[in-house]
């Protein structure tokens, strides 16, 4: 996509093409509800299907938001900036090689990832979302329907608030949502 | 009290300001590189940082060297990167870490590997900087792997992680340091200090969070002690702010004044934070002036030598 910037192939940060309140008024309409888990857990049954579905979503939240297809979406906790587009793949937050223009520190022509996923957030009183621990990725996702996966719940647990309970909080979820 | 408690965690727990600084491990594998280096601090600093791969460039393990430096006499403070390994790598040196006797460890996301001698290395990142705090601490507290198999003894080392207070957005610095501290970190060690009204702007967000009542903040600091160094913070490393008074300062003085002045400035900024509530010590990063950290400390006035020195051993009763 943006990749003329360097020769490098590492993922330049990618700023949304839809902005952060359409984003979310987005979302409203793909919240989980009984009718979308019948679909994805149909979807999961017919690989054909489910392959054309996930290539819809690749080819849309890509255009969108730069997305990697790591299938455990973190769009709605990060102002719908994609913190995979970030070279490091940070999901926690920026790192310290911000530069004082907010730029990459991988590439220094671009802005960096977190500093739009801020500034969106904090615009759309989002903003505490990113305090918001992420737990490690599942790297077996890769390529997967994050749609399917948060229709059928295993995006649960993807994120802890900090505070929870027990002021620290578990790094493993809770129990295993439903498996293939 | 004659005889002074030495260590990282000691000086936190009793409330003393620590001092901490950096050994930069050799591109080779002679254990003496590292000794000498140790040798040097013994006695002025509390711990050591053992940099890990630093700048992204291959050097001597920071596990076996931090192993060296405390043979040398010196409490290591093993510093672990995300970038060269991933969550199965990671946990096994941290227990490597504690089967060693490692007292600290300070966990980073890491250079990326552009900045170093490496270029075409696949960057690691299985996990970022606040998800390895957080497996850290669940290795120690939980004493479970991330998987949830449990660990036949468990590592006892003081967790540490990293801020930058004056990247952007300089509004979520204090939050992202209260997301590892949330994770599990103990003490965080901070980006060159050279702008202390910034500095303290976090400070204040960061007792707000009530993060500094269970996160001892280590504040970072060094000699700028030439122009060449001047100009290489300013666009070598990323994320360094440098104040323009800082700048007109080093370039007011005839060149061979520039490193004294450079000196007394980094001396300066210790004493000053040392008066700050809530810092809870300092962190020499000597921009290759190792040699010289004994004479920084000394003229500042901290670290574990000045306890020794005085008699009464109530020298530097700092809170934090």
């Amino acid at each position: 996509m943006s990749d003329e910037m360097s020769p490098a192939a590492w993922q330049p940060p990618v700023r949304p093409r839809l902005t952060a309140r359409r984003s979310y008024q987005l979302h409203t309409l793909l919240a989980a509800n009984r009718t979308y888990r019948r679909v994805a857990a149909w979807l999961e049954r017919h690989p054909r299907a489910y392959r054309l579905f996930t290539g819809t979503e690749r080819i849309s939240k890509q255009r969108l938001f730069g997305c990697q297809m790591c299938g455990q979406c973190a769009l709605p906790a990060t102002g719908y900036a994609c913190p995979m587009t970030c070279p490091k793949q940070l999901r926690n937050g920026p790192c310290g090689g911000v530069s004082p223009g907010g730029r990459c520190e991988v590439y220094p022509d671009l802005p960096c990832v977190w500093v739009v996923a801020f500034e969106r957030a904090e615009a759309t009183g989002h903003g505490a979302d990113l305090d918001l621990l992420q737990r490690p990725l599942d790297r077996r996702d890769a390529g997967r329907s994050s749609w399917v996966n948060y229709w059928l719940g295993r995006d649960e647990g993807l994120w802890v608030s900090p505070s929870d309970a027990d002021p620290r909080p578990p790094l493993r979820r809770k129990s295993p949502v439903a498996t293939l | 009290m004659t005889v002074p408690v030495r260590g990282l965690r000691s000086a936190l727990d009793a409330g003393r300001f620590a001092v901490t600084a950096e050994i930069g491990p050799p591109r080779g594998a002679d254990p003496n590189v590292v000794s000498r280096k140790a040798e040097l601090l013994r006695g002025w600093v509390d711990a050591a940082n053992v940099t890990d791969n630093q700048g992204a460039t291959v050097r001597l393990s920071s596990l076996a060297s931090s192993v060296l430096v405390q043979r040398a006499g010196i409490e290591p403070v093993l510093q672990l990167t995300c970038r060269d390994r991933n969550r199965i790598a990671l946990q096994s040196d941290l227990l490597g870490a504690g089967a060693l006797g490692i007292p600290n460890v300070l966990l980073l996301t890491g250079d990326h590997p552009k900045f170093g001698d490496h270029p075409e290395a696949k960057p690691v990142f299985d996990l970022d900087g606040v998800q390895l705090t957080w497996v850290a601490r669940t290795l120690r507290d939980d004493g479970a792997v991330m998987s949830g198999h449990t660990l036949s003894a468990r590592p006892n080392w003081l967790i540490g992680a990293v801020e930058n207070p004056f990247a952007p957005p300089a509004d979520f610095r204090a939050r992202r340091l209260a997301k590892k501290v949330a994770a599990g970190a103990e003490f965080a060690q901070t980006q060159y200090v050279f702008d202390l009204t910034m500095f303290q702007r976090w400070l204040t967000n960061l007792h707000e969070l009530g993060v500094t009542e269970k996160c001892a903040i280590i504040a970072g600091v060094g000699p700028i002690r030439s122009l060449r160094v001047l100009e290489f913070l300013r666009t070598g490393v990323p994320g360094i702010h440098l104040p323009d008074e800082v700048e007109r300062r080093l370039r007011g003085v005839p060149a061979d004044r520039v490193a004294a002045e450079g000196i007394d400035m980094c001396v300066e900024t210790i004493q000053r934070l040392a008066e700050i509530p809530g810092v809870a010590g300092v962190h020499i990063m000597a921009l290759g002036f190792e040699r010289g950290v004994p004479e920084i400390v000394e003229r500042a006035g901290v670290g574990p030598a000045k306890l020794a020195g005085s008699s009464d051993g109530k020298a530097g009763g700092h809170d934090r």
